[in-house]
């Protein structure tokens, strides 16, 4: 591998990571680059690195998730960072009154990256805008979550080796989806087609100005697909508000063996995780040979490692300060 | 009307002259001067000069700027009583007077709702006894603005109340609605609605459309504000009562408009300058100050506010003065409140429609004077002799940029903040007293 504590290049044009809106092809493919690297030294059997040495992380999630905040956690620490937890929940602390006083209250603690989780469009922008380090949106209710759609194109392009050309299918509850949004933005910036199949009912509006085919039917949809992208539908839109029943929707939009075949047959089989099996995906579909699903894992903390390490650099005393 | 300014004062013969009088109301735009006595005007036009005033009246020479009857906004929040750290009848006065505005109507939704003959007069008395322009409350149309009991229309009325609405809540009953435009129309008592159908627009923060969906908001429908528009236009059509929609913001309202205008309905609406000067992608990236209600639209959807106010169609502009505080404000998009203030900007913003040529000088000028007198049943929005003299003084070529430390509101949720206006209120004349006078800058 390549000498990582080399003085490093600039990857980033921006201080923060607030969305995949805006990202370029340069930036995106640096970013991807730098990952590869560490998804190889994830590999070792020492990990430890130093780039991160002296600096301070914090992962402030105002929602709950173990897995992008236990892969924050794990890049972070990898790379030498002191790593600080807070999950800050029940509804009078994530209102966002508490967001800016939170903000605060960090900053007089002199964080060099602070990790955002929120429930509002927009938040991690707001903090951005208040506190004096760099800020990675992990989610930001319905907008964007650049991280994932990161890790989704580094699984990808390991696996086919490019973007540009591939044709994808985002399949399910794009509507209120960030995780859609932001694969949509990234991997139409890297020269793919992106489609989005849904049921009318949870397709966002004005979704076929975002530069995607869309879809309502998964037969149309899937059709010679190079990546399937399920994502996961929200329990408290199961039940008749949205869509009438899980069977239902199992039944037109949910990802069996046979409706695979419609697919590509080296098509990737993706999910953001946590599945609900029996509702959007077969397991007989996510434990299959054209699942990736676990290596999207491996790889979110790889990218998460390469964006720490490149919004470090933009930090004073960062190297491209 | 109800509820005055202070009509103490000097109060003697002033003349304002060498000035360019803007009068819709008499189809007047020209040079000429205008003598106010007692309050009231005595002589308005081309033949009135520093010369023709007479001895022992005070001249003010006016220079060449505009002279027109002081704005009438039909729809401002204050937070007196209940949230008198946001806005106080006071304060919003003092910005009214800063912004060319003489009349005030304020909205019920305060806390308590002005839904009770005992709080109109309260607001009035505290109009009376510190504001410095006029005010007058529109009541509430039912009680606490609950939607399902209709408030006492005559006595409210009797108690100077200028026309009854539920402000900010849609009534949604079909069957109450009815029933209150029946009734009011007995009492000849205007009923104004907020025109937005909640359950089509629940959750929304902002315009539904692409801009919303890219922000990962959610959106507000057109159809909320058309579908209940429609059906109120049918009840007014089965009731026969003075209708007003307190403001549109998109074309299929406007559609809707000219189509009950055609039909002769006794119906009237408004809108936010802030829908005729701004639109959806001033959102930009989540700034709260731009959350509306309405919500702000879309280009085409603004442009047909402005040919609506052109073609005479919107009759009335309104700033919907809305203080919101920091607490209210500086919150994610989703979570901060709606509403801008917009006393001290009205007429500015409305003007650079004008300066863009979009709009001529009287259409604005009647929107925000003469219609709203008309509409709400006042002798005055004009220059006419033997109305009371409230005047705005306007130098509309004088560039300024407002900024926070600019505005007189106590709030100061401007969506013009930081941008330069064309158009400045030089003094403003309430019952023929100087309530506000641009100091050097």
């Amino acid at each position: 591998m390549t000498a990582l504590d080399d003085r490093p290049d600039p990857i980033l044009s921006r201080p923060h990571l607030l969305g995949a809106e805006g990202l370029s092809p340069v930036e995106i493919t640096a970013l991807l680059d730098l990952a590869d690297k560490y998804v190889e030294l994830n590999r070792q059997i020492h990990k430890k690195q130093s780039v991160l040495g002296g600096r301070t992380q914090i992962n402030l999630f105002f929602e709950a998730s173990t897995r992008t905040q236990s892969s924050f956690e794990l890049a972070g620490k990898r790379l030498g960072a002191d790593v600080m937890n807070m999950s800050v929940k029940g509804s009078s602390m994530s209102k966002g009154e508490t967001l800016l006083d939170t903000a605060m209250t960090l900053n007089a603690m002199h964080p060099d990256l602070l990790v955002v989780r929120h429930s509002a469009a927009g938040a991690a922008e707001l903090l951005a805008q208040k506190v004096g380090c760099a800020v990675i949106n992990a989610g930001d209710g319905a907008h964007e979550h650049p991280t994932q759609a990161l890790l989704d194109a580094l699984t990808i392009r390991r696996r086919k080796g490019r973007l540009e050309g591939l044709t994808v299918a985002i399949c399910g509850d794009v509507m209120h989806s960030r995780v859609a949004r932001s694969n949509i933005l990234l991997l139409h910036t890297m020269g793919a087609y992106v489609r989005v199949v849904a049921p009318s009912s949870l397709l966002p509006p004005a979704a076929d100005r975002l530069g995607v085919e869309v879809h309502t039917g998964m037969e149309s949809g899937l059709e010679g697909c190079d990546v399937v992208m399920m994502l996961r539908l929200q329990r408290e839109r199961m039940e008749g508000g949205f869509i009438p029943s899980v069977r239902e929707y199992y039944r037109y939009f949910g990802l069996d063996r046979d409706r695979l075949k419609l697919a590509d047959p080296d098509a990737l089989v993706m999910h953001p995780g946590p599945m609900n099996r029996g509702v959007e995906i077969d397991s007989a579909v996510a434990d299959g040979v054209q699942s990736v699903i676990r290596e999207q894992v491996e790889m979110g903390v790889a990218v998460r490692m390469a964006v720490l390490d490149a919004l470090a650099r933009n930090l004073p005393g960062g190297g491209n300060a | 009307m109800s509820g005055s300014a202070p009509d103490t004062g000097p109060n003697g013969r002033r003349a304002f002259v060498n000035a360019r009088l803007v009068d819709p109301a008499q189809g007047l735009d020209g040079p000429g001067g205008l003598i106010v006595e007692d309050g009231t005007i005595v002589a308005c036009g081309a033949d009135v000069t520093a010369d023709s005033a007479g001895s022992g009246t005070e001249i003010r020479d006016c220079a060449g700027a505009i002279v027109m009857p002081g704005l009438i906004d039909m729809r401002v929040f204050t937070g007196e009583p209940g949230a008198e750290h946001r806005e106080t009848l006071a304060s919003a006065s003092e910005a009214a007077a800063a912004g060319g505005v003489t009349t005030l109507i304020v909205m019920p939704n305060t806390n308590p709702v002005i839904d009770d003959v005992a709080l109109v007069d309260f607001i009035l008395r505290r109009a009376r006894d510190t504001a410095i322009v006029r005010i007058a409350p529109m009541a509430a149309l039912t009680k606490g603005t609950g939607g399902a009991e209709m408030t006492e229309i005559g006595m409210l009325r009797e108690a100077g109340a200028v026309a009854v609405t539920d402000g900010i809540v849609p009534v949604t009953n079909a069957r109450l609605l009815r029933r209150v435009l029946a009734y009011a129309h007995d009492f000849g008592m205007l009923v104004v609605q907020h025109v937005e159908e909640p359950e089509l627009a629940r959750g929304g923060v902002m315009n539904e459309g692409e801009v919303a969906t890219r922000l990962g908001l959610s959106g507000i429908p057109i159809e909320a504000e058309v579908i209940m528009l429609e059906r109120d236009l049918r009840l007014v059509a089965l009731t026969g009562a003075r209708y007003h929609a307190s403001q549109i913001s998109c074309r299929a309202s406007l559609d809707l408009i000219r189509r009950a205008k055609e039909n002769g309905l006794p119906v009237t609406c408004g809108v936010s300058v802030n829908h005729l000067a701004l639109n959806e992608n001033d959102i930009g990236a989540y700034r709260t100050f731009f959350k509306l209600s309405p919500p702000l639209r879309g280009e085409d959807d603004r442009a047909a506010m402005v040919e609506g106010l052109r073609d005479g169609l919107i009759d009335v502009i309104v700033s919907s003065h809305d203080p919101q505080e920091p607490d209210t404000k500086r919150l994610p998009f989703s979570e901060a409140a709606f509403g801008a203030i917009g006393l001290e900007t009205l007429l500015p913003a409305a003007l650079s429609l004008h300066h863009d040529g979009a709009v001529p000088l009287g259409e604005i000028v009647a929107a925000l004077t003469t219609r709203p007198a008309r509409i709400l049943g006042f002798d005055m929005g004009t220059l006419a002799p033997g109305t009371p003299a409230d005047l705005a003084v306007l130098d509309p070529q004088r560039s300024w940029r407002v900024g926070p430390d600019s505005l007189r509101s106590k709030s100061k949720n401007s969506p013009f903040e930081h941008r330069m206006l064309e158009g400045r209120v030089l003094e403003t004349v309430v019952a023929g007293r100087t309530v506000f006078a641009l100091g050097a800058e």
